[in-house]
């Protein structure tokens, strides 16, 4: 078997292919529903139906997309230079615990000057935790993917630390949790009343901000020169080791950003909980956008309300919430399946 | 019945009406021809032509679209390299498929027989082996490791390899490409002994005088068709190369031309190990204006070295390297473009070009980052575009645009788009390392053409290639690489090839100490 390129697809092809995506993804979602014993009409539609069904859903979906946008426009940025950054989930509790360190009294200044030094504090350190791994990539060849990965846990582990310990909120019951932040360190909601916060314009701010670097900077020229052709860019005079490193500091504040507008958009303080997994959720954002970072604000948005919407349809059906990750894992082998063939054609022998 | 004269001989292989498409590309279109016992037919064409499609389909590596295989007379099932092996037929490929690890008699018998059998080098094969390597004069120790022989006598081994098989027929794939004129000479030996015992052969070359040498009958493939089927001895090379390309070729002409000041010296240089390839050896070297300076030698004798040395890659580990203006910088790309040295890599898909950015992103591969390319971080789109333009118009590079992938391109044309990139820099030393591998001769005519009016207008050119033929006609000076040194520059015309062969070769190096 092999795949036979195809120069330029038809506009059906195109538009059908995803379309097979699409219902393979749902008649997977579907079978599963079944099993558990519901009506699977029914379990898609409630799914839909909470996700984006009323306004309640559909800001609690943009709320849950924003840490997505920002962990898939990390992994974007990094997997584009073939930097493998799996520990976007370090690197957004990093982010947190430094807002939650500058943002509970420490510095008491004007939410207008407080908020911009917390996010840039929130992207240095989240930078700092990946410089480690790049360097150690670029120096000795250690596998950054290893390196990421481990880093993971050792932050969990760490900020569990700080939350038992220095960190523990003295009012806190007992609880691992820090203190919350002064009234000046929150993000302010978009629409008075709505739950929605600022983090969410922040987040596609971002996006657009990658997608100038990428297509109308040296930098973005340059991280796509390595990513495809490392040997040609260094023999064309690219300092691929310093773009690496470069690379490396924007994903790895991109994440920390998650963890900044998780905290002090949404939840006020840190906990253990604070991330379900958005950083490795983020991989999939990336991908599912072909680490497109337009196209991450996209599935950004698709993953969040499958989620949600699972949530919220768990709560009305007996089908368990993990009917989500599925979907999302279905939706994202199809996608990619079909985007390739979209500029292929399988040849058998 | 004598070697040459075959018309009446059984007829040992057949092939009809062979088609193959690759996507877009007929890399065959009905291709048939007979081969009769104990003859020699060379295949000939241009890279491209179809020949190596054609005989990978024979061999059953590929499978032909359409067309049968007969082997005495059997049709071949397709797609079966071992069913090839069994009726006879064997290939000694391009790149040898040996194990390095291995030694002479072992990578021989590997294949042979069962994996478990216990005694693998029995006292029976090994005199098989030794009476093969007598008949056919294939000269190599049977204990050797195969890693520690030289290109020559892997490929010894390869033909000893087909033989012990009892091929009957065997296909040499540009068996001379890599060998030294002795040991073609010695290869033609062997072949010429084959025949004699009734083997048949197909020879697949590009190199005319070769293929006059030692053919009876010569098949020429053009873009994949079958152009013309002739008897060797009733054609001469010129005719062969007018069938080949369709159209007559012009040898480059070079003038005479005063050389200028030296731009680039080397004097006692040597670099460091990298891996199996060999690190240059007190190497000294200068490039001056208005001079093409040849570096002949057989494939993997340190000519990565060298070109990565002066591509800025790597650095010298002793000696001194100047330039005419040093500035005593560090040695990298960027202070080797710097300083006017325009790089033609050695493999443009790897190293000279990224596939999937577009003609206009390639051709700022070096200069994104100046002005008018990009200014303070910036990139400026319209000056890259209008740079790839010019390119693409002054050389003309055949394309549906600026903003089509490389990838879509031919060899030819990404080379031709390489050459604007470095050219259009006004580059005062230019390091040309195999610069028409794989081309066709239009375009192998046209970068020469571009190289010789670079040294006229004042350049330094330093051309890599193991092509001989090559270095001999476009060279001022030649040096002569063997296991990372160089020999003493050589002016135009005052070594035959044989001689630079013998350099080749290795002789001359020795009593010289280094390069003398």
């Amino acid at each position: 078997m092999r795949l036979e390129p195809i120069a330029n697809p038809t506009l059906a092809r195109r538009i059908v292919l995803p379309a097979v995506a699409l219902a393979l993804t749902v008649i997977a979602a579907s079978f599963l529903a079944l099993l558990a014993g519901a009506n699977p009409f029914a379990t898609l539609g409630l799914i839909l139906s909470g996700a984006v069904g009323s306004k309640f859903a559909l800001l609690e979906t943009l709320n849950r997309a924003t840490p997505l946008i920002f962990t898939g426009l990390a992994a974007a940025v990094a997997f584009r230079a073939r930097l493998w950054n799996i520990g976007a989930e370090a690197q957004l509790y990093a982010g947190a615990a430094v807002t939650v360190i500058l943002g509970t009294g420490a510095l008491g200044l004007p939410a207008a000057l407080l908020l911009p030094i917390l996010a840039l504090a929130a992207m240095l350190a989240g930078a700092a935790i990946l410089l480690g791994p790049v360097l150690l990539k670029t120096r000795l060849g250690v596998d950054e993917v290893v390196t990421t990965l481990l880093f993971n846990f050792i932050m969990l582990l760490f900020v569990s630390y700080l939350l038992e310990g220095p960190m523990k909120d003295p009012m806190g019951m007992g609880w691992p949790k820090s203190a919350a932040l002064i009234p000046e360190a929150r993000l302010p909601r978009i629409v008075t009343g709505l739950r929605l916060h600022w983090g969410f314009a922040l987040a596609l701010l971002a996006a657009v901000a990658v997608w100038v670097i990428q297509t109308r900077t040296t930098l973005g020229y340059e991280i796509r020169a390595v990513g495809l052709n490392a040997e040609a860019a260094r023999f064309a005079g690219i300092p691929v080791n310093r773009v690496m490193v470069k690379t490396a500091l924007l994903s790895g504040g991109l994440a920390a950003l998650a963890g900044f507008s998780e905290v002090a958009g949404l939840k006020g303080n840190l906990t253990l909980d604070l991330s379900p997994g958005f950083g490795y959720a983020g991989i999939i954002v990336a991908m599912l956008a072909l680490l497109n970072p337009l196209g991450v604000v996209l599935s950004a948005l698709f993953v969040a309300g499958v989620f949600v919407g699972a949530d919220s349809m768990s709560r009305a059906a007996a089908v368990p919430t993990y009917i989500a990750d599925i979907l999302t894992a279905t939706a994202l082998l199809t996608m990619v399946l079909a985007l390739r063939l979209t500029h292929a054609r399988v040849r058998w022998r | 019945m004598s070697d040459r004269d075959t018309g009446g001989a059984e007829v040992v292989l057949r092939l009809s009406g062979i088609t193959k498409r690759f996507g877009a590309l007929l890399a065959n279109d009905a291709i048939g021809f007979d081969l009769r016992r104990g003859e020699v037919i060379a295949l000939l064409g241009e890279n491209g032509a179809g020949k190596t499609t054609l005989m990978n389909i024979l061999f059953g590596h590929y499978t032909a679209d359409a067309g049968t295989v007969e082997v005495f007379g059997q049709p071949l099932p397709p797609g079966h390299p071992r069913a090839a092996l069994a009726s006879g037929v064997g290939m000694v490929h391009q790149h040898f498929t040996l194990a390095d690890n291995l030694s002479v008699l072992d990578n021989i018998l590997l294949g042979t027989r069962s994996l478990f059998s216990p005694s693998l080098g029995n006292a029976a094969a090994r005199a098989r082996v030794s009476r093969l390597a007598q008949d056919f004069g294939l000269a190599v120790h049977p204990d050797a490791r195969v890693g520690s022989l030289s290109v020559g006598e892997r490929q010894r081994v390869e033909i000893l390899k087909a033989l012990y098989r009892d091929a009957r027929i065997l296909i040499l794939d540009e068996p001379t490409a890599v060998l030294t004129p002795q040991e073609t000479t010695a290869l033609f030996a062997t072949l010429k002994k084959a025949v004699a015992l009734g083997l048949s052969i197909i020879f697949i070359s590009h190199k005319l005088g070769e293929v006059m040498e030692i053919s009876s009958r010569v098949l020429v493939l053009r873009h994949g068709k079958l152009v013309g089927e002739v008897e060797t001895a009733r054609t001469d090379r010129h005719r062969l190369a007018e069938m080949m390309v369709g159209a007559e070729i012009a040898a480059p002409k070079v003038a005479e031309r005063v050389p200028g000041p030296a731009l680039l010296t080397l004097k006692g240089v040597e670099t460091a190990r990298r891996g199996n390839a060999p690190r240059l050896k007190g190497v000294d070297l200068e490039l001056r204006a208005g001079q093409i300076i040849g570096l002949a030698g057989v494939s993997g004798n340190g000519q990565s070295a060298l070109a990565a040395l002066i591509g800025g890659l790597e650095s010298p580990t002793q000696g001194r390297m100047d330039l005419a203006e040093d500035d005593g910088v560090d040695w990298s790309p960027r202070s080797a473009l710097a300083a006017g040295i325009a790089r033609i890599p050695e493999d443009r898909h790897r190293t000279g070009t990224v596939a999937d950015f577009s003609l206009t992103e390639n051709a700022i591969l070096e200069s994104y980052a100046r002005a008018p390319m990009s200014r303070r971080g910036w990139m400026d789109w319209r000056a890259a575009e209008g740079f790839a333009r010019r390119i693409i118009e002054t050389y003309d590079v055949r394309c549906p645009g600026p903003s089509a992938r490389i990838r879509l391109l031919s060899g030819g044309n990404m080379q031709k788009l390489i050459l604007g990139r470095v050219l259009e820099a006004a580059p005062r030393i230019i390091l040309a390392n195999q610069p028409v591998r794989g081309l066709d001769i239009g375009a192998v005519t046209f970068v020469h053409n571009r190289l010789i009016a670079a040294r006229d207008a004042g350049a330094a050119v330093l051309l890599i290639s193991e092509d001989l033929d090559e270095v001999t006609a476009l060279s001022d000076v030649i040096h002569v690489i063997y296991e990372g040194r160089l020999s003493p520059g050589f002016p135009r015309g005052t070594k035959t090839p044989a001689e630079l062969g013998l350099w080749m070769a290795g002789q001359g190096f020795g009593e010289a100490g280094h390069a003398a």
